[in-house]
């Protein structure tokens, strides 16, 4: 039997950056997320697997380290929580136009500003609609529970080198901070530098005589080559909408409602879903696992059979957007979130969803 | 089987170490579970509370506004907590500076002297493992041995030689717990 162990949602990132073959990890800490750096640092992984662990002077700097490491072919990753990923977002675009792999954390907090340490989801727009500048995306995991955290670091890191690009895990403060039981999975080695310089020709692993130099950069002076790289961009995002949509579907067969919530979101709306069906309402739920790319079409597909769509969100409904995209006109697409770190209960939900519908 | 459980109380007391050895106790005997703090700005002294749901299936939502048991260690929890248990529900308590005492009468409600038992033992520290064991003897939802494969799993190494007295401290508290009110 595999082991089981408890452990909280950011535990199970940092155990998972160690097991799945991480080179380097730098962050600055912030709550609700420090877990990760603290049981990294406890774990010293550059002791066994060879893992660099660094507490950079800042987010800008931690970002800015992964550049430097990603441009090597080295699996890279940082963590925050929504104000460092505000501090972040330069450095992601320069990461996704100089097509540079790379995982980031983002345990989100309640905003703007300082806003609060309790869980939020005010940061889907900052995710999945740039954040930083420049025609960019990434790919968006959103795990709902200690075990996606712990999958998720190894998923983003196979996205991330599939496609070059950035890949975030858009987590929050209850599955970061909530302890559940976490399959360890087999262990991954880090890849050698031999290894790095076959598998990832662009790499700058250090010219040899047989080829030209590898430039890693994001600047294109030529209109034309800019031309180029963005088009060689949005080819790629086009392709992860095609081949990497992710997500999950509960009681949706024979559903006239739909719920669509992800995150600690969906687990709270699961619960909803098994009130409504014991008083005979025939309501779902879509839990969107890539929130880019966003289940487009797995929406499109039960428009027809459903009288409405409902957003939850920890947000005043930035998700909401893409689900009214999707749906174009054809029902009602109603919304239910609370603010400032306030989590609602199922029941919560249950009444805000019953509410809509009576309307 | 599915138990919803709060425990709360004051910072310090070995509220969110209880739940996590009840929690660690649930993955021993094959259970689902999750265990959600209350986190903040929080220090000795304070409010802290976690939830904790043991369940032989797939656990849904880890936020919950009702509790089969409530396991309440301070006044302000008391307060806050009671009229969130479940009617049948179990209301587990600390007398210890309690002035407003527990008054539903459709739930049950024990007392445990955590305090004075776990001084008794000359180890106020085992206080939330005193705790524990009446929990446990009112629902016997983790079987001892599980809770020592719990114990062992929860605390690092350096601290195994404290388990014996940690066991003598859940029996002591399984001896000791007293019904209040039978729902």
């Amino acid at each position: 039997m595999a082991e089981h162990i408890l452990m909280k949602g950011n535990e199970a990132i940092a155990i998972s950056a160690i097991r799945n073959g991480c080179d380097g990890y730098f962050g600055y800490p912030i709550t609700p997320q420090s877990e990760i750096m603290e049981t990294l640092m406890v774990e010293k992984p550059w002791e066994t697997t060879g893992m660099v662990v660094l507490q950079a002077e800042s987010e800008t700097s931690s970002i800015n380290m992964l550049y430097g490491g990603a441009s090597c072919g080295k699996k890279v990753m940082t963590s925050s929580s929504s104000p460092g990923l505000s501090l972040m977002c330069e450095g992601l675009s320069y990461l996704a136009g100089a097509e540079l792999p790379c995982v980031v954390v983002n345990v989100v907090r309640g905003g703007p500003g300082l806003g609060t340490i309790q869980p939020g989801q005010g940061d889907y727009f900052q995710a999945c609609k740039g954040g930083g500048h420049g025609d960019y995306k990434m790919i968006v995991l959103a795990p709902s529970s200690a075990q996606e955290m712990y999958d998720f670091v190894d998923l983003g890191f196979d996205l991330a080198f599939k496609y070059l690009s950035p890949a975030l895990i858009l987590a929050d403060g209850v599955v970061g901070q909530m302890m559940e039981k976490v399959e360890l999975r087999p262990m991954k080695d880090r890849m050698s530098n031999e290894e790095i310089a076959q598998k990832y020709p662009w790499a700058t692993t250090g010219k040899t005589p047989d080829r030209k130099q590898n430039v890693i950069t994001s600047l294109a002076l030529d209109a034309a080559v800019h031309e180029r790289l963005n088009d060689k961009l949005q080819a790629k995002y086009k392709q992860m909408e095609e081949e990497d949509v992710r997500f999950e579907t509960y009681m949706c067969e024979d559903a006239e409602h739909v719920i669509v919530a992800y995150g600690c979101m969906a687990r709270i709306c699961e619960s909803t879903i098994d009130q409504a069906r014991a008083e005979g309402i025939k309501l779902g739920l879509l839990r969107p696992i890539t929130l880019f790319p966003f289940p487009t079409k797995e929406i499109q597909r039960l428009t027809p059979q459903l009288k409405t769509i409902m957003s939850v969100e920890l947000s005043a409904g930035q998700m909401i957007e893409d689900i009214r995209l999707a749906v174009n006109g054809q029902i009602p697409v109603n919304f239910f979130g609370r603010l400032g770190g306030i989590v609602p209960s199922p029941e919560e939900v249950y009444e805000a969803f019953k509410k809509e519908i009576n309307k | 089987m599915k138990e919803e459980i709060i425990i709360a109380g004051f910072g310090g007391q070995g509220v969110l170490s209880m739940g996590k050895i009840l929690a660690y106790s649930g993955i021993m005997q094959g259970q689902e579970v999750t265990w959600m703090p209350s986190y903040g700005p929080e220090m000795r002294g304070g409010t802290a509370n976690v939830t904790v749901i043991l369940s032989d299936k797939k656990i849904s939502s880890p936020i919950i506004s009702k509790f089969d048991t409530a396991i309440i260690l301070n006044q302000q929890s008391l307060d806050k907590f009671e009229d969130q248990v479940k009617p049948g529900g179990i209301l587990i308590y600390d007398p210890n500076g309690i002035t407003r005492h527990p008054k539903r009468t459709d739930i049950t409600i024990c007392s445990i002297n955590a305090v004075d038992i776990s001084a008794e033992l000359g180890n106020s520290k085992a206080y939330n493992m005193v705790v524990l064991g009446g929990y446990l003897q009112k629902k016997s939802v983790v079987k001892m041995e599980n809770v020592i494969k719990g114990l062992k799993k929860s605390l690092p190494e350096r601290h195994h030689s404290l388990i014996p007295m940690n066991e003598k401290a859940i029996q002591e508290g399984m001896n000791q717990i007293k019904d209040i009110n039978k729902a």
